[in-house]
């Protein structure tokens, strides 16, 4: 006689039930993508406590950049001017030559290059998951963010937007093994597959044939198939190549531009395809 | 009313943001399951009140924050403090030292299950470093254990 569990089913009963429970929603989220919007509703349910784990972290910033010195705001901001200015000078030359790149393009009768907007977003939280690499943003629907949106840092591309709540989302780095994207070298335009590998400093290029011409350091960009990274972003630089004759194919591993590992400030980018397809949602530029 | 009735919630709830906190990538890789071990001291302390059911809800609450398919962690959660709840009286009776093996040895059921999962939905590939939880866990274990036994003895929990 048992007067511990007198109430309700047995306690292997529950486990029983339990686990089949379990068993039953991995294979709906997984298999039939079942918690499409309800997932939206629960992250937001969720989300107050991923701003109580934020806390700690936000607080020491906001005491970091109280005691900064007078000296150092100071020379920032001397550093921050000249770099403006640098920046300036550029973009002169940039709009002069993306008009000039437009004309060309339209005397060969290619399409003109989509403007973007870009909204800058700020890192919640990191996911300490360490089967798959997920970050979370401070930006949500109410900010007009949608799934499979891409991702960037000054550098270059960090990820694509996963999973969207009211006023945050997930975002899924270049770096996890489910991802891949398209890219060409920007040296001879080869174009080629870079995969995740499961480790935030490298990723894997697959299915490269031995000859293919490709060397140590090339810079790889996106190559805007697959309509989810605009075209021309940086993604990463091949770090190693082994021509093993025995093998079907060359191994090519690349470190990625973007420094996964330390983010902090993120880019949302809204390409004016993406706008016309949702003029619902409000973009707010900055 | 009084905190006596949100004891075991509230300490769960600081578990799961322990579990979130971002932390540098160097400690994140040594970070105990908070929550695993809060669930398994209610377990062993008070069976009739934090069992399966419990440790199923916390589990998908789990799988929603940390962005895994839903039920990963709830199957994990639930086979874990089964183990446990079922052998309370005799795991009650050990030493704290005998306890945190005890506590390693399902810390090592419970990140393996869950990479097994994991395993069979995507094609991750094990590290050893994955392992590391579970020592983590058993150091931490003595420490938490008096904790939560003070806790429970202040509040007059059973």
């Amino acid at each position: 006689m048992n007067l511990m569990f007198s109430s309700g089913p047995s306690l292997p009963n529950r486990l029983a039930l339990a686990l089949l429970l379990s068993v039953s929603l991995i294979v709906f989220d997984h298999k039939f993508d079942g918690f499409g919007t309800t997932r939206v509703y629960l992250n937001s349910l969720v989300s107050p406590l991923q701003y109580l784990a934020n806390l700690p972290g936000q607080l020491l910033n906001a005491s970091a950049s109280r005691f900064v010195s007078h000296e150092r705001l100071f020379n920032d901001n001397a550093k921050l001017t000249h770099d403006a200015m640098l920046m300036n000078a550029q973009l002169q030359r940039l709009t002069f030559l993306r008009e000039e790149n437009d004309r060309l393009r339209s005397l060969l009768n290619s399409p003109v290059q989509d403007n973007t907007r870009k909204v800058v977003a700020e890192l919640m939280a990191v996911d300490n998951n360490p089967y798959s690499h997920q970050i979370v943003i401070n930006k949500g629907a109410i900010n007009g963010v949608f799934e499979g949106q891409p991702v960037l840092d000054d550098k270059g591309i960090v990820g694509q937007i996963m999973q969207v709540s009211s006023t945050n989302s997930r975002v899924l780095l270049i770096a996890d093994v489910t991802h891949a994207i398209p890219v060409r070298v920007a040296r001879n335009n080869v174009r080629l597959v870079v995969s995740g590998s499961g480790s935030l400093n490298e990723l894997i290029i697959q299915h490269v044939a031995h000859s293919s011409d490709l060397k140590v350091g090339d810079v790889l960009l996106s190559s805007g198939l697959g309509n989810v990274y605009p075209e021309g972003y940086p993604v990463a630089t091949i770090t190693s190549i082994i021509r093993d004759e025995s093998r079907p194919f060359a191994q090519v591993r690349a470190k990625p531009i973007a420094q996964l590992d330390r983010l902090k400030y993120l880019l949302l980018l809204w390409s004016e395809r993406t706008l016309e397809e949702a003029p619902k949602t409000e973009v707010t530029g900055k | 009313m009084s905190i006596r009735h949100y004891a075991i919630a509230l300490s769960i709830v600081i578990a799961l943001v322990l579990q979130i906190m971002p932390m540098p990538a160097i400690a994140d890789l040594y970070r105990p399951d908070w929550v695993l071990l809060v669930l398994s001291y209610w377990a062993l302390a008070l069976p009739n009140k934090v069992n399966v059911g419990v440790a199923f809800i916390t589990g998908l609450i789990l799988d929603i924050l940390l962005g895994t398919s839903m039920g990963v962690h709830s199957f994990a959660m639930c086979l874990c403090i089964y183990v446990l709840a079922t052998n309370y009286k005799r795991l009650r009776n050990y030493s704290v030292w005998q306890q945190s093996i005890i506590i390693g040895v399902i810390a090592a059921l419970y990140n393996s299950v869950i990479f097994w999962l994991q395993h069979l939905i995507t094609d991750i590939y094990f590290l050893f470093d994955y392992l590391w939880p579970v020592a983590s866990s058993m150091v931490i274990w003595p420490w938490l254990f008096w904790l939560l036994r003070k806790i429970r003895r202040q509040l007059r929990l059973h």
